[in-house]
Order: C-alpha cells, then structure tokens, then sequence
C-alpha cells in the first residue's frame, strides 16, 4: 500500500476551485515531485494534506490512517513534518532551540529533544549556527532551519514547499544531496518546486497541477516533453 | 575567564538578595509598605507574564484571576474560618478553572491580537459587575476582614509589616523559580513557539490550542495567589479595587516596562512603576494622576524600547558585576 493515497480531492475557495478532483498515490522512500505554473494549486493541496485546510470532498490516507479532518498538529504527530513556501522561523528562538522544538513531538525531555536536535544540526549542515537567532539567519538559511526544524519531528513523510526557490545553483547542488541523504534515512519526500535543475535530477516521479486539476503523471522527462504541460507553461501556439 | 564573570554576577545577586533581605531594618514603614507594593505586582507582573509574555497573548483582563484568589480566600475565612492559606489554594484551583475557561472561549473562537485583549478586558468586567451583585460576598461594598492579633494562620501581621514583606518577597522567589523551570521545559519551548509562529508550532506537532489553554490557567492560579496576599495586606476588598481595569492595567504594565517573555522584566518594570505611583499617590495626592505618570511612562517605553528596559539593566547589572572582586570558584 502506498504511503500516502489522495484520492479525488475538491477544494474550493468560494466560486473558485483550487482543487479538483486530484488523485494520486506517494510509495514508501519515494521522492515525487509536484510542479504547475502559479497558482495551480500546489500550496493548497499541501494544506489540504497538512491539516491546515479541510477539504471540501475527497479522501486523504497516510501510513493507514484516514487523514480527513485532523488538525495540523496531529498530522505532525502521525507522521508527517512540512515546511512552507514563505519561510517561517520562530524569530526570538537560536537555532537550537527552534530545532529543539520540532524534537519535542517525541518526547517530553528537553536534555534528549537538544540532543536529537544536534543530531539534525549536523545532518543538515547547520550545527555551526546553533546559537544564532533565527530571526538574523540568512533565507537560505533559514530554508535549511526549517527543514531541520520538520525532520527533526522524526517524519515518514516530508511535504517541501519550494525549498529552493532563490538559491544559486552551488546551494541548489547541497540541497539535491541533502534530500537524497534525506530519503536514504528512510523519508519519503513530496515536494513542491519551481527549479526544473532541482526537481528533474532529484524527482522519482513528477506530478502537474493546472488550474487545480493534474494534468500529467511520471517520470521527469516524459513530462517534461508532455503537450498538455508544454501547454500549460508556456500557452498555446 | 567566562567562569569568574559568572561568579561577579552571581555575587552581585546575592549581594543584591541579601540587601533586600536586610531592607526592612533600614527604612521608615512607608518604604517598606512601597516595597510590599513593588513584590507584590513583581510577582503578580511574572504570573501574567508566564502565561502572557510568553505566549504573546496579551491578556488586559487579570484582575479577574487577582479578584477570584482575593474573593475566595477571603470568604473562605469569614464565613468558614478556613485559613487564608487553605483559601488560597482553593483560589488558584477556581481561578485556573476560571482560566482555562477563558482561553477555551477566546481560543475556540479564534481571537487574536487586540480581538482577543479586548475579550478578555469584557470577561474580567462581566465578573465584576457580577459580584457587585451578588449581596452574599457584600456586592459593590465589598468585604472587609476582622482585625485578629498577628499570625501565620490567619495571615495577618499589624505590629510591623515584616511579615508581609517576607511572605512577599518569599512568593516573588518561589514564581521566578517556576517559571524558570518552566521555561526551560517543553512547555517552555512550546509557549515561545506559539508566540513566534503558530502555524509553524502547530506544523511542529504542537497543539497550540491546547498549550495556549494550560498557559492561561498557570497564570490564572498563580495571579489568584496574589490576589489573596492583596486580600491579607490591605484587609478590605470590593470588585472595584480588586477586579477593575485598572488593577489589570497595573498589572502587566511591570510586565510590558521591564520586558516581556524575561525573567527579570516584571521585577524591574514593578521596580520602577510602583515607587513613582506610590510616591504621587502619597506626595502629590489623590488617584488619576499616579495613573498618568505610569501610563506614560508605559506608553514611552513601549514606544521607544518595545522589548522593555531590560536590555539595559542586564548592562547595568554585569557592568557592576565587573566592580566585584572575583571569586574563585570552588
């Protein structure tokens, strides 16, 4: 069984329908890439998953739970950590601390949340600024500092909101290494990207969204040579 | 090096301690009674700030907890001559409760920012209005506490206000040790992360509802307790002085002068407004205008230095430190 089956989500925001209708399945220590122009409704259908939105129709299943109407928290809990596209941070927090917090959704002890918290400090490359303050990090820092945040809630299941958006293309080459390491620990990735560099290497499989509805499915490059996509990007001739 | 700084300061804080200790032996009654005033909203200026301060949810509506810790204790002891002490307990179980209620309702409904100040200034008026009816606890008159000798048990000393002072200064101690350990807890943790960002506290696996609920109600009982020490000290208390607008204003604007989601913030913010208010109170005359002058030392500071003067007396406070001798460390 797949990790993470949607199956025929509809959501609107009033006249507007953001999502319509999409089905699609995640496997196990997968990395599937979701991509569409603007507004397509990636975000949305991240929300939708996370817990943050409640679908109008459709299901949600994860790792055998029914999904449908838990909180954001509880989907944390279940097994699923995201990151957002506009880069959040606990701003009064040092590093540290911030990551600590994520480590605290599996357990009660701060000595061992610290500990786990290095432990992703190190994993993603950022143990030398422990004791900044979040607030005064770099956004490409900051990027990393939520991913550590999310992977130190000890996810099966890691949804990315165009983590490389504004990176030059050096950091964009750590970043496709990070998520490689990543999905080797045993994560299953879905991400949501803009950077073609980043998602065609590093994608197992693709996914687009237009106008809400998927429009394609599969490996990066038959997508990327797909009509209905070529179509969407770039408008018909 | 960095270890003998650590041991200035620490001699500097219980130099600073010790002095406080030491303080009723040097100064006139009215002094001291000013500095009864400055622990008691310390320690009532950490209560909210734990709840509060940390959390970011500003609440304008603490008399309410200040009233029920007052109320319950002291009708307790009149009607059923159960000991403040007994009584305050109790307080702080009804106030949490009380609390907890509030933050469900603010919470559930989603109030934020000033939507959520302004809920919680209406609850604590509505508890007002509703024991300014209720004739069993005296309504708007109040109740006022029988005079009995001095005694730990009934929580009264008349002789001198020493007792008052240590029972103060005891409590001031006892809530800046618990919220330090709190802080430094999950839950501590948790109630930064709400402040900061709750989207991303909840993405984090953090109930934000639910730690925002358990943050009202340690603040709520916590402030009760103070409210019974206010009961005790002044030995008269009416929905007007004890739950009004003003004692909630009082209240967290230690909080907002010194520093806020601090340690020290309440202490030093009720260190400098008490005294002024006290002062214009006593030598300029009449209530208005103590409100006044902190009001706009309130809005200056908030104003001109959002994160309070904290900053400054941490500077103040390790530049003295480097004046002591240093000691090693054993």
């Amino acid at each position: 069984m797949a990790l993470l089956e949607v199956r025929k989500l509809t959501k609107r925001f009033g006249g507007l329908v953001a999502l319509d209708d999409v089905s699609f399945e995640v496997e196990k220590e997968e990395i599937v890439g979701l991509i569409g122009p603007n507004g397509a409704g990636k975000t949305t259908l991240f929300n939708c998953v996370t817990g943050f939105y409640k679908p109008d129709s459709g299901e949600i299943h994860f790792d055998g739970y029914n999904m449908c109407g838990l909180k954001p928290h509880e989907t944390c809990l279940k097994g699923m950590a995201r990151t957002f596209q506009i880069v959040k941070a606990f701003h009064s927090m040092r590093v540290i601390e911030c990551v600590t917090a994520g480590a605290l959704a599996r357990t009660d002890r701060t000595q061992d949340g610290k500990k786990k918290a290095l432990e992703t400090l190190e994993f993603v490359g950022l143990a030398d600024k422990k004791n900044v303050l979040a607030g005064s990090l770099t956004i490409v820092d900051r990027k990393r500092l939520g991913l550590a945040s999310a992977l130190a809630t000890g996810p099966k299941l890691m949804l990315l909101d165009e983590v490389a958006a504004g990176l030059n293309p050096v950091e964009i080459d750590d970043v496709i290494r990070l998520l490689r390491k990543i999905r080797d620990g045993g994560t299953t990735l879905f991400i949501v990207e803009h950077v073609m560099k980043l998602i065609m290497p590093v994608a197992d499989r693709v996914a687009v969204l237009h106008h809400g509805k998927k429009i394609a499915e599969g490996r990066g490059e038959e997508v990327a040579r797909d009509e209905a996509v070529i179509e969407a990007y770039l408008g018909r001739e | 090096m960095v270890a003998f700084q650590m041991s200035q300061r620490r001699l500097l804080l219980i130099i600073l301690i010790a002095a406080a200790l030491l303080l009723p032996a040097l100064v006139t009654p009215f002094i001291l009674h000013v500095a009864i005033m400055v622990g008691l909203f310390a320690y009532l200026g950490s209560a909210w700030n734990l709840g509060c301060g940390y959390t970011g949810k500003l609440s304008w509506g603490h008399s309410a907890f200040m009233g029920l810790g007052a109320y319950v204790s002291t009708a307790l002891y009149m009607f059923y001559a159960v000991t403040p002490w007994i009584g305050a307990i109790a307080g702080m179980i009804i106030a949490a409760a009380f609390g907890a209620l509030v933050g469900v309702i603010c919470f559930r409904l989603g109030l934020k920012g000033h939507y959520f100040v302004i809920a919680t200034i209406a609850l604590a008026e509505i508890l007002r209005v509703a024991f300014i009816n209720w004739s069993v606890v005296g309504g708007a008159w109040g109740l006022l506490m029988p005079v009995v000798p001095d005694s730990m048990y009934h929580f009264q000393f008349h002789s001198s206000r020493l007792g008052y002072y240590y029972i103060i200064f005891a409590m001031l101690v006892a809530i800046l040790y618990v919220e330090r350990r709190i802080i430094k807890s999950k839950l501590g943790y948790y109630f930064i992360a709400i402040k900061d960002d709750e989207e991303m506290a909840e993405s984090l696996g953090i109930n934000a509802f639910k730690y925002k609920v358990i943050a009202a109600a340690i603040s709520a009982a916590l402030t009760a307790f103070g409210g019974t020490f206010y009961a005790q000290y002044v030995l008269y208390i009416s929905p007007d002085t004890v739950m009004a607008v003003g004692v909630s204003t009082e209240i967290l604007m230690g909080a907002v002068v010194g520093g806020m989601a601090t340690l020290g913030g309440p202490v030093v913010g009720a260190a400098i407004i008490h005294p002024i208010m006290e002062l214009s109170r006593a030598y300029v005359g009449g209530r208005g205008l103590d409100y006044v002058v902190a009001g706009l030392l309130t809005v200056g500071v908030a104003v001109l230095r959002p994160h309070g003067v904290i900053g400054w007396v941490e500077k103040a406070f390790d530049a003295l430190a480097s004046y002591l001798p240093r000691v090693a460390r054993s």
